[in-house]
């Protein structure tokens, strides 16, 4: 009974501090750049979407995965469908702790234990600049996920265990790569996909950075370290701007549109990305 | 030419060279010979573009004729022929090597679009007057490349 009470208080929701980000104000110019940096249309726009309708965030994108398959809800301004609503602390609290507004756990498909890193000023930006993008009517698509991750509270668990938010990257030497930490380890969550998995879908601290399995199924997605990428700055910022490597293949698959968004960020984001990787040990 | 500018396009030409041996020899694992061709139609579309990239970004002098060479050649590759090369069966998977996505065969012609972009952004190249103009041009074929690259490419093995 006393076990059953500790699990069940580990996995309680966590709340975000009120008043959250009281002395902020939103800028929504600011706030595009968020979103772009954040890759939040890659996952919720509607799957094939290309162009301006890459900011109608219908979801609908299917995410395979060993503990079944999630689909990405609409995010959208819609206030039934979407996250029309929401106030900033209903979004600050989805985004930065993965509890939606009725204090249920979100699955870490969304990289909220990366997000949990944003600034309020971000978050709070980006809240204002979505509610300008488009309504969407359409439905969310429940996830198909089998016992017991089906049960929500088991993700309460898996976030006491595995949701470490703290700096990978400890010693930060500039403001420079301190900008590039925020972007990989936070805001663009680079670790998501670039970090391995232990077998409960917990990113590897120990190995990060340092490739993975492509959760698709095919293929593998490559490290990014000094140690398996030689690329100089130079070529990391071209990379992320044009998408062109060194040698003049090109970004495909899901990294297109990373570099797709990353492009919208000023130089000196990518510049910050790139010396944040050459920095990594 | 004067020898200085010789030196500079050798210089940017060898570097080039050996970047596309590089990835040459990624493929090595390929055994299929449809797969291995279209890799080196890849390679050769690399490598000319690498030649205007560099010239685009000041790595490498401009020189008129280079630019409609290399923006030529591209044209002529992205037009030819892929039926002995894009082989069914031969998707990522199939055989080794291959990063084919199904996608090629369901959908030959959003495919076959691709390359007719591809086509459409290396003739916008040619007659590019000055390494700013080549730069311009260059966001057409990187985003040829990009488009094919999303829809129709898988992560590497």
């Amino acid at each position: 009974m006393i076990g059953a009470g500790v699990l069940w208080w580990l996995s309680a929701p966590d709340d975000i501090t009120r008043p959250y980000a009281a002395d902020v104000t939103p800028d929504i110019q600011a706030g595009a750049l968020v979103f772009a940096a954040g890759g939040c249309a890659s996952c919720h726009a509607a799957p094939e979407a290309k162009g301006d309708a890459k900011l109608h965030l219908a979801g609908g994108l299917a995410f395979d995965s060993d503990f079944g398959t999630f689909y990405a809800p609409n995010i959208s301004s819609d206030a039934a469908a979407g996250i029309g609503t929401w106030t900033l602390e209903d979004f600050a609290r989805a985004v930065t702790k993965g509890v939606s507004p009725q204090g249920r756990h979100y699955y870490p498909a969304f990289p909220y234990t990366a997000y949990a890193r944003m600034t309020p000023q971000d978050v709070a930006d980006l809240h204002a600049y979505m509610a300008t993008l488009p309504a969407d009517a359409t439905p969310s698509k429940p996830h198909d996920v089998g016992f017991p991750f089906n049960i929500r509270r088991s993700v309460g668990l898996w976030k006491f265990m595995f949701s470490d938010t703290r700096d990978v990257l400890t010693d930060a030497q500039t403001p420079q790569i301190a900008r590039g930490r925020y972007l990989v380890e936070g805001l663009s969550h680079c670790g998501e996909c670039h970090t391995p998995r232990n077998a409960l879908g917990a990113l590897d601290r120990n190995a990060w950075l340092s490739g993975a399995a492509n959760p698709s199924g095919k293929g593998r997605i490559p490290g990014i370290t000094p140690a398996q990428l030689d690329w100089s700055e130079a070529d990391l910022i071209e990379y992320l701007t044009s998408g062109f490597t060194p040698d003049y293949d090109s970004a495909g698959g899901k990294m297109a549109d990373v570099v797709a968004n990353l492009a919208q960020l000023p130089e000196a984001d990518r510049a910050a990305i790139a010396a944040y990787l050459k920095a990594l040990p | 030419m004067t020898g200085f500018t010789k030196t500079i396009l050798g210089t940017g030409l060898c570097a080039a060279l050996i970047a596309s041996a590089g990835f040459a020899a990624s493929h090595s694992s390929v055994t299929n010979k449809a797969v291995a061709a279209r890799h080196a139609q890849m390679q050769m579309i690399g490598y000319h573009t690498g030649v205007l990239g560099a010239i685009a970004k000041g790595e490498m002098e401009y020189d008129s004729a280079m630019v409609d060479a290399a923006a030529t050649n591209l044209r002529e590759l992205a037009k030819l022929d892929g039926t002995t090369m894009w082989v069914a069966g031969t998707e990522q998977g199939a055989t080794d090597g291959s990063r084919a996505k199904a996608e090629i065969w369901s959908d030959a012609a959003g495919f076959a679009q691709k390359f007719t972009d591809l086509e459409n952004a290396a003739s916008a190249m040619i007659g590019a007057a000055d390494a700013a103009a080549v730069g311009a041009a260059m966001g057409g074929i990187g985003g040829s490349c990009k488009g094919c690259h999303q829809d129709y490419r898988g992560p590497k093995s």
